[in-house]
């Protein structure tokens, strides 16, 4: 009988182990970034909103600040979404007859909630609080972006498991001192940019800050912060 | 696992008509922790007139906090001085007087207070933005403003001076970045310059 695979079918052979190793690696590869990718993650993606709200111009244009309308943020897990009725303390007489905001009026005449879209939305078995991270020093902007550039929100990172840990690994990288938590232009400190502490102790570099306030918040141990049960339990 | 079957807070529930999760409090439902038995504490009234004392003592930490929620909730139309120039009154809001005109100045505290509780005319109320404790050492820190805004040659310690100009560097109008600084109050927040009797306890 004649051979039915000729010689250089051994080389096939290999070239196609090697070809499917290739080819199942780069579909996991693939699906990882997509995982991640805001296609995923809604990272960056503005959500359309009952209402246009628009953080540019009520915080970087009226300067109000995050705790006018987020008033539970220092205190509580949740930051809280304003009710109507903290619109209406300035729409009662301003742009009244806007009709962008005719459902702000009307849930504010009808008592019915205005129903916003989520834009950070973490699944249900992570625990999360904002009170420890605003009181230990993480500014909003470091989670948030720059939200007073937004004029529609939009989440400014991915919330993954990994981005979580990129922080409680390193903490250090990125706190300022508490009273700088709510200021969106605070600037991390630099060779041009010194950041004083109430004691009058000055930085000019943002590991040597981190390091300090590390100690002055007692911030717990790494292995502490990122165990599985402080986030899942 | 993404949406498990319990509300967080603001969630959606279909069995009402409103979809509110949280429902509301029953009218005449009092929350363990939340018998208002001190009257003059949450609301600044004596009978049916404004008190004129601080119902806790004034420590330099409460005219801090004070300064801090003055910042938030009042400056955006009153401005950081009390003049009323505010940022969303220049954007058309109504004008709020000044602190310091003669008749706010002798107004009583529990009369800010009672302001905050319940709005004023054209003024929202900040009964649900802030809590009494918090109103308090905000008005005590209006006392301060007026204070400072309205100070004398004899309120200047002995052997200071009043400076002509402010020192270099000093920005007399604070920008938005300043907000939320936890720094002292300004110069004539003497404890003793708002009326505190010290006498009751916190609740
Ligand atoms: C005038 C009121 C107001 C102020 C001031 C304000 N916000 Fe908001 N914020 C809102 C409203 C209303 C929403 C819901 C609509 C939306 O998502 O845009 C919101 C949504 C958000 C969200 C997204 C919530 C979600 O769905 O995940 C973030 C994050 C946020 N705000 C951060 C901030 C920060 C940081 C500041 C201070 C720099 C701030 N906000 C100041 C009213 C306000
Ligand atoms: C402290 C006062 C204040 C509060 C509280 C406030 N706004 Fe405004 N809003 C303004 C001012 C001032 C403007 C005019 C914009 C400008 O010129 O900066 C404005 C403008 C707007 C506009 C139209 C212009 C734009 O920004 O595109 C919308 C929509 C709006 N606000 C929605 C809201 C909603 C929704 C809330 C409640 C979560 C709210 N505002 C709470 C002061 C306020
Ligand atoms: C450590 C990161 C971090 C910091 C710092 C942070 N946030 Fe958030 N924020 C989040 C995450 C994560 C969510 C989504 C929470 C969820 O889905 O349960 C969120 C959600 C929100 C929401 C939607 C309502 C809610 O609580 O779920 C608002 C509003 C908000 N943040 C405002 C703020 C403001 C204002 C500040 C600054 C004072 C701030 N955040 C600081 C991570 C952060
Ligand atoms: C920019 C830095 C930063 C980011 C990002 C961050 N954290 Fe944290 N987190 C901290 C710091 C700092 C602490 C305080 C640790 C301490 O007090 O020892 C903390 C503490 C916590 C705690 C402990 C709370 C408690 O009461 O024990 C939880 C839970 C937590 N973070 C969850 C999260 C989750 C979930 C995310 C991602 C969505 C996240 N964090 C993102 C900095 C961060
Ligand atoms: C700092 C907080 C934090 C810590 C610590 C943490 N996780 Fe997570 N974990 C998260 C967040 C946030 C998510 C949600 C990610 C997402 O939305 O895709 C998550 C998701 C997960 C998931 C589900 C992944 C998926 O795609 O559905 C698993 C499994 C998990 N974590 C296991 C662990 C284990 C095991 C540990 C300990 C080694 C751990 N986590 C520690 C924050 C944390
Ligand atoms: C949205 C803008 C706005 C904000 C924010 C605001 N006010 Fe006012 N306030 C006003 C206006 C307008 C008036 C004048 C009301 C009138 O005469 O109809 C006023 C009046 C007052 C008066 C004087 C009442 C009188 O007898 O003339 C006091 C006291 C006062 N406000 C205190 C406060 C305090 C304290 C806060 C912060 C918790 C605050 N306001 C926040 C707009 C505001």
């Amino acid at each position: 009988m004649a051979q039915v695979f000729h010689r250089s079918a051994n080389t096939i052979a290999r070239a196609s182990i090697i070809g499917v190793v290739v080819v199942v690696s780069v579909l996991l590869w693939a699906a990882l970034e997509v995982q991640r990718s805001p296609y995923a993650t809604y990272q960056n993606v503005a959500q359309a909103q009952p209402v246009p709200f628009s953080h540019q111009h009520h915080v970087g244009g009226d300067g109000i600040d995050c705790r006018y309308c987020h008033t539970s943020v220092e205190n509580s897990s949740f930051a809280g979404i304003p009710p109507t009725k903290t619109c209406m303390n300035c729409h009662s007489q301003i742009w009244t007859n806007a009709p962008m905001l005719e459902p702000v009026r009307e849930s504010y005449r009808t008592g019915q909630s205005l129903i916003w879209t989520r834009v950070n939305d973490l699944p249900d078995f992570v625990y999360f609080d904002h009170s420890i991270h605003i009181n230990k020093g993480v500014g909003c902007a470091s989670c948030h972006g720059p939200v007073d550039k937004m004029p529609l929100t939009y989440a400014a990172n991915s919330l993954q498991m990994e981005w979580c840990l990129n922080c409680h690994r390193a903490p250090e990288k990125f706190l300022r001192p508490r009273d700088q938590v709510f200021n969106m232009r605070y600037e991390p400190p630099s060779s041009q940019n010194k950041v004083k502490l109430d004691d009058g102790s000055v930085f000019t570099d943002q590991i040597a800050l981190g390091n300090e306030l590390k100690h002055r918040y007692n911030i717990r141990s790494i292995e502490g912060i990122t165990s599985c049960s402080t986030c899942h339990r | 696992m993404q949406n498990q079957p319990y509300y967080r807070p603001l969630r959606e529930n279909d069995f009402y008509a409103d979809k509110r999760s949280a429902r509301p409090i029953i009218q005449g439902t009092v929350a363990r922790g939340h018998l208002e038995a001190d009257t003059y504490f949450y609301t600044g009234k004596i009978g049916s007139n404004d008190g004129d004392y601080m119902p806790f003592p004034v420590t330099a930490e409460v005219m801090a906090r004070g300064q801090q929620r003055f910042n938030i909730y009042c400056a955006p139309c009153h401005s950081e001085l009390g003049d009323g120039n505010g940022m969303i009154v220049q954007r058309g809001f109504k004008h709020p007087p000044s602190y310091n005109t003669e008749r706010l100045r002798k107004a009583p505290i529990g009369y800010f207070f009672d302001v905050m509780t319940n709005g004023f005319g054209a003024m929202p109320d900040y009964a649900e933005q802030v809590p009494p404790q918090d109103r308090w050492a905000i008005a005590a820190y209006i006392r301060a403003l007026q204070l400072s805004q309205h100070a004398t040659e004899s309120d200047v310690l002995p052997g200071e001076q009043i400076a002509q100009q402010p020192p270099p560097g000093v920005n007399v109008s604070p920008p938005f970045d300043t907000q939320g600084a936890t720094t002292a109050a300004p110069a004539p927040a003497k404890p003793n310059a708002a009326p505190a009797n010290g006498g009751e306890a916190k609740p």
